[in-house]
């Protein structure tokens, strides 16, 4: 057993769109540790999307090899997909996708009502404890709407860590958020990083992807450039160093 | 998921849209309403019919004079003298399946007691008519074999006819009243039948021996019809049979002749009042349907519009784990709650109006419980069949275009 989380090896995925082949990746290869907090940057039309269908399990590789946490998704029937997305991908949506009219309890529970093994009082009490982890103590009965973007996507992440998937896969988390509010998620998932969740954050923004430890670069299909980095900035001291309030 | 959880989730997907719910209801409401109360009308009057039928005794045989001759003109029964005492005492003697017989022979005419008058059909007939017609005696006595060889004139009277002939309240019994120009003594007074269901006064009449009536009202020899009651329900078939072979005897029909007498059965008469109200059910439980079935459509409609308009709710609930089914199963059980829940108020409903209705129409009805059975089943496949494919389009959606959906 290695602790790759995820094995990438030439993976290729291929569109028919009429009578046209669109090759949307043309042989990916990468892995990911645990532990890891990998940012996946490309321009609009590098394969980013259809990199994270795969990764999130949503899609399968036309061809090559997708391990993800030594399973091979390749294999899988639909359903079975369903159950690997319940337990081990914890998803995070650039538009939060909470279900409106819902409390902020009810909407983290939901990933937990998919997995049968998991009983009313636990799924209550991981529930809470995943509102906790994000910081919205206090806040459980409060439906989306009564909630800011920064609190949406905090009750996003709280559904995405409840059912304590090996990876956290968000896309573009931030892109609905102001610097200050994008900030503060960064240094929330840099401190579930520290806390050794893996996470792989698909953005376009550079400054978003200095916070992670290591970026993928995708272009045209292909991986472009995948380096380690040297100086990751904190969150934190990010947060920390922006002007008091520009509020007026 | 479990299934308590998806009711559960199906339930509040409702409360969140209270009057769309309501409205998508309706229809299955109104069906289901109108099923249950049209069909307890049904059963209402149906069973109003056959009570007042087996009053009139159940097991009784009615026979009566016809026309055998062919390609003659036809006219009313009654007005064919073919029914003689011959034909009772042959019965009589040669049916053994025959446990009571009377002739009848009646008349109508004006009823007079001093100054009170009231018009009115005297009935002849022989103390056992009594028995074949469920009649009881409330005062005095019946009149006796012997007051039919002797043709007595007395008479027992009705409630109608006593209230009209003796409005003081006076006892009647022991008076002599006249029917017509003909005295006669009163010695009894019936016990009260009440209204008929075919809105006839069944106490509007004097009781006779049928020798007064015959000799002394309509000087003839013959009667308008015979009744009888065979010695149980069940035998009146036999009794049937045995009727048709000894008056065939006494008139003396060769084989091939056709009848001049037919014979009836309490049975007989059931069955086609039945036959009668149970298609009226039928019809009108039929129109009812149809409102089920469009209610069915509503909500089949309103399904389709919730997946469009879920679609991102789908692909989120797919992303982070649910499978097909679970996705079909709680668009299904959503529109087995709406049609379930709009079966319930119907019922409610429906029997309400099953409860209300007597007292405002004088409509008797009878609710019963295999209409609210058959109509909460229907509900179900209902919501089952209009909801299926609706929530068959919601599990098959690709969860990478549902998540991205606008």
């Amino acid at each position: 057993m290695s602790d790759k989380i995820l094995d990438i090896q030439n993976v290729k995925r291929e569109f028919i769109m009429g009578t046209e082949v669109v090759r949307a990746l043309k042989g990916v290869s990468f892995d990911v540790n645990g532990g890891e907090f990998v940012t996946i940057m490309g321009s609009s039309g590098s394969g980013k999307t259809t990199l994270l269908n795969m990764l999130g399990c949503l899609d399968k590789p036309t061809e090559g090899i997708y391990m993800l946490d030594n399973v091979n998704v390749k294999d899988l029937s639909r359903d079975e997909l369903a159950k690997l997305r319940n337990t081990k991908i914890g998803f995070v949506f650039q538009a939060y996708n909470l279900l409106p009219r819902t409390s902020a309890l009810e909407n983290v529970e939901l990933p937990l009502l998919y997995n049968p093994t998991i009983g009313t009082k636990e799924r209550k009490e991981r529930a809470i404890a995943a509102l906790q982890a994000v910081k919205l103590d206090g806040r459980f009965d409060h439906t989306p709407n009564q909630l800011s973007g920064g609190q949406q996507q905090r009750v996003a992440i709280a559904r995405a860590l409840v059912n304590e998937p090996v990876m956290i896969l968000a896309d573009e988390a931030t892109g609905n958020l102001d610097t200050r509010t994008s900030y503060e998620i960064m240094s929330l998932m840099q401190e579930l990083n520290e806390k050794g969740k893996t996470i792989v954050f698909v953005t376009h923004e550079p400054d978003i992807a200095a916070f992670s430890t290591r970026t993928v670069m995708l272009r045209d299909g292909k991986v472009q450039k995948d380096t380690m980095n040297a100086n990751r900035r904190s969150a934190k001291e990010a947060l920390a160093s922006l002007p008091e309030s520009d509020d007026y | 998921m479990k299934i308590l959880n998806l009711i559960i989730l199906a339930l509040k997907a409702l409360q969140r849209n209270k009057l769309r719910a309501l409205l998508t209801m309706l229809g299955i409401i109104i069906g289901v309403a109108s099923v249950i109360t049209m069909m307890s009308i049904g059963e209402g009057s149906k069973q109003s019919i056959n009570a007042s039928l087996s009053s009139m005794g159940s097991n009784m045989i009615t026979i009566m004079p016809f026309s055998n001759e062919p390609g003659g003109a036809r006219l009313m029964g009654s007005s064919f003298k073919t029914l003689t005492i011959k034909d009772v005492e042959a019965l009589q003697k040669d049916a053994p399946h025959i446990a009571n017989i009377s002739p009848l022979a009646s008349s109508s005419g004006q009823s007079i007691n001093g100054a009170s008058n009231w018009p009115t059909t005297i009935q002849g007939v022989s103390p056992e008519y009594m028995e074949i017609r469920k009649l009881s005696v409330k005062d005095g006595i019946i009149f006796s074999e012997q007051d039919v060889k002797s043709s007595a004139k007395v008479c027992l009277l009705g409630k109608t006819v006593v209230d009209n002939l003796f409005p003081g309240g006076e006892s009647p019994l022991g008076k002599i009243i006249r029917f017509g120009k003909i005295p006669m003594q009163v010695i009894g007074v019936l016990t009260p039948k009440g209204t008929s269901n075919f809105g006839q006064d069944q106490d509007d009449i004097i009781i006779a021996p049928y020798t007064t009536v015959q000799k002394r009202v309509l000087s003839s020899i013959y009667f308008g019809q015979i009744y009888a009651s065979a010695t149980k329900e069940d035998d009146s078939d036999a009794a049937v049979a045995e009727v048709n072979t000894v008056l065939r005897e006494t008139h003396k029909l060769r084989d091939g002749e056709e009848n001049d007498f037919q014979v009836r059965t309490q049975a007989e008469l059931m069955t086609m009042l039945n036959s009668t109200s149970s298609m009226m059910t039928a019809l009108l439980t039929a129109v009812a349907s149809i409102s089920l079935v469009i209610g069915g459509i509503g909500i089949m409609n309103i399904m389709y519009v919730s997946v469009t308009e879920r679609t991102r709710e789908i692909g989120l609930r797919m992303s982070i784990g649910a499978r097909g089914i679970d996705i079909l199963l709680q668009f299904l059980i959503e529109a087995v709650m709406i049609s379930i829940t709009g079966g319930v108020i119907g019922v409610i409903l429906g029997i309400s109006a099953a409860l209300i209705l007597p007292a405002i129409l004088n409509w008797p009805t009878v609710i019963s419980e295999s209409s609210i059975i058959i109509s909460f089943l229907v509900c179900a496949v209902t919501g089952i069949f209009f909801g299926y494919y609706p929530a068959l389009k919601a599990s098959g959606l690709d969860p990478i275009e549902a998540l991205r959906y606008e």
